[in-house]
């Protein structure tokens, strides 16, 4: 197999959020990220952290359609991970060893940015929907997440009809689209 | 609930679960209706980020569990550190606390034993040294102590001999053929009785006359090795002497004659004893007999004793005395050629020259 090829396979498998090519790019890749990071003051959570977070950026990458990849996948992760792993050693005042890199690495701080802001909308979401509380936040998650149907819904849930659970959900969507709209205009005047 | 109906067919419409018939139908109402239109772009914009948000959730739960999963098959370095890398890992997080930790353990310690160093006081370890030394000296002593006690054992052990000292005096030569005076206190308990002039030579002597309330004792040489001298440098006074006269004295206070200088002080004794006068001079006990003279060679008097409160007060025996003893001792028809002269033949001369001619016939009185 030409391994061109096998790296395009792996990124489409990985849009696609195809299980075996996750597993296929964590195992060739996470335990060069844990070296890095348990050389350089780190722990092996740090490095799943670490490693967990590259994989997001690549996979959000990926599916945004416009991604070419240039270097191999390895180099990329590499990349993104050592400047994720400077940055929170930096966050947390630790030592990082700043001698010449001698390993090959892409310019990857664009791409991180925009994790960065992602992964805040997404945490800012997270909290959102927990500060709505029981039932709303299994009721929503159910519908928008996991695509239920009202029907199963309302027998899961244990409403009467599937009505009674739409007005629930409707209920509980207004609350969310509330909290969601604020943060996302003061998110928007904030950038 | 025409709120609930309306949102309903905008998540249909977004998702295009519409068929075309309601699908024109909600076009037209969107066109119509800017209420509808604007909840329509306000909640594609929010389905778009619930679904972005769940696809992230699920990845990351994904993630979760390929991590779970590959560390379980052991495909990837487990999460549980063993062993070297263990080690490794704690030393390269803690490398720098611990360099920080010795640095501020090593200050500490050197400026302690510093201080230490410093503030303790340093004659600690000799005088310990010193104490060692005198307890070692001490033993050393208590030893030659032991030796000497045994020593002494058996000198007394052993029958009379000449260095079994029990006290010291003085005596002088007042005849040539071997007759000395001293104080009677000198010799009055001793049965073996030697003199020794300041050459050395030892001669056994006899008590001959022996005056206690005047402190005179004369004595005779028995000794084959006394040679007779046929006269004595000096003379003994028959008359009493004037204050302020001075006078020197040869005696033996240690093994060596000794020279003192002083003045007649008083012609009487303590108490105004006419037996004696009193005369300054530096005496020590083995002084005890010495002949005393006055500037012209002429004996004055025996050194007796020494008031024992007041300083540089001795007595002496006054020389007439001797005389005296020695017309007692004429008694005995055995002495009664022993001559005495008053005439001093180192008269005019200097002090040095008088002792010199001097010394030879004063002599250390030892007895047992």
């Amino acid at each position: 197999m030409n391994p061109e090829n096998n790296e395009k396979d792996l990124l489409e498998g990985l849009a696609a959020s195809d299980k075996k090519a996750i597993e296929t790019i964590y195992r060739e890749n996470f335990n060069m990220v844990q070296s890095l990071v348990i050389n350089n003051n780190g722990s092996s959570d740090d490095a799943k952290d670490v490693f967990q977070e590259a994989m997001i950026v690549l996979y959000e990458k990926v599916r945004s359609g416009t991604f070419e990849l240039n270097c191999q996948i390895k180099t990329y992760i590499y990349s993104v991970c050592r400047r994720l792993w400077l940055k929170r050693l930096q966050q947390l005042n630790r030592y990082f060893p700043q001698g010449e890199s001698l390993e090959l690495t892409v310019p990857v701080e664009d791409e991180i940015e925009e994790h960065e802001k992602r992964n805040t909308e997404f945490e800012m979401m997270d909290k959102a929907i927990s500060s709505l509380g029981e039932p709303c936040k299994s009721l929503l998650e159910a519908y928008y997440l996991q695509k239920q149907n009202m029907q199963v819904i309302a027998v899961n849930f244990g409403y009467t009809n599937a009505d009674n659970a739409k007005n629930q959900k409707y209920k509980c969507l207004m609350r969310l689209k509330k909290i969601f709209f604020t943060h996302y205009k003061n998110g928007n005047s904030d950038g | 609930m025409d709120d609930i109906k309306i949102l309903d067919a905008v998540e249909k419409y977004i998702r295009g679960e519409m068929n075309p018939d309601e699908r024109l139908y909600f076009e037209n109402l969107r066109k119509t209706n800017s209420e509808v239109d604007q909840l329509v772009v306000e909640h594609t914009l929010f389905l778009q980020q619930m679904n972005r948000f769940g696809e992230w959730k699920k990845f990351k739960s994904t993630l979760h569990d390929v991590h779970t999963d590959l560390s379980e098959q052991g495909k990837i370095n487990s999460a549980k550190l063993i062993g070297k890398a263990k080690v490794v890992y704690l030393w390269k997080r803690y490398r720098r606390v611990a360099t920080i930790a010795a640095v501020i353990a090593g200050v500490t310690t050197l400026s302690v034993t510093a201080m230490v160093n410093f503030l303790s006081p340093k004659a600690e370890n000799s005088k310990v040294r010193e104490l060692v030394l005198k307890v070692d000296k001490l033993d050393e002593k208590t030893k030659q102590l032991d030796t000497k006690i045994e020593k002494v054992d058996k000198n007394t052990s052993k029958p009379p001999i000449t260095t079994a000292v029990r006290f010291n005096g003085t005596g002088f030569l007042i005849d040539g053929r071997g007759y000395l005076a001293t104080n009677a206190h000198v010799v009055k308990n001793s049965k073996n009785i030697y003199i020794q002039n300041n050459k050395g030579e030892q001669f056994r002597v006899k008590v001959v006359q022996l005056d206690v309330t005047k402190d005179i004792a004369i004595l005779k040489i028995d000794d084959a090795d006394f040679k007779a001298i046929s006269s004595l440098p000096y003379g003994i006074r028959r008359s009493n002497s004037d204050i302020a006269e001075p006078i020197y004295t040869l005696g033996f206070p240690r093994n060596e004659i000794v020279y003192g200088e002083g003045y007649l002080s008083a012609k009487t004794g303590l108490n105004g004893d006419t037996l004696t006068c009193q005369i300054s001079i530096a005496a020590n006990p083995g002084n005890s007999g010495g002949p005393v003279f006055n500037h012209n060679g002429e004996i004055i008097g025996i050194l007796s004793t020494k008031e024992i409160q007041k300083e540089g007060a001795v007595f002496a025996i006054q020389s007439k005395f001797i005389y005296q003893a020695l017309e007692q001792l004429k008694k005995d028809t055995a002495y009664q050629n022993v001559k005495m002269s008053a005439n001093s033949s180192v008269r005019g001369m200097d002090k040095v020259q008088q002792v010199k001619k001097i010394q030879d016939f004063v002599f250390m009185v030892k007895g047992d």
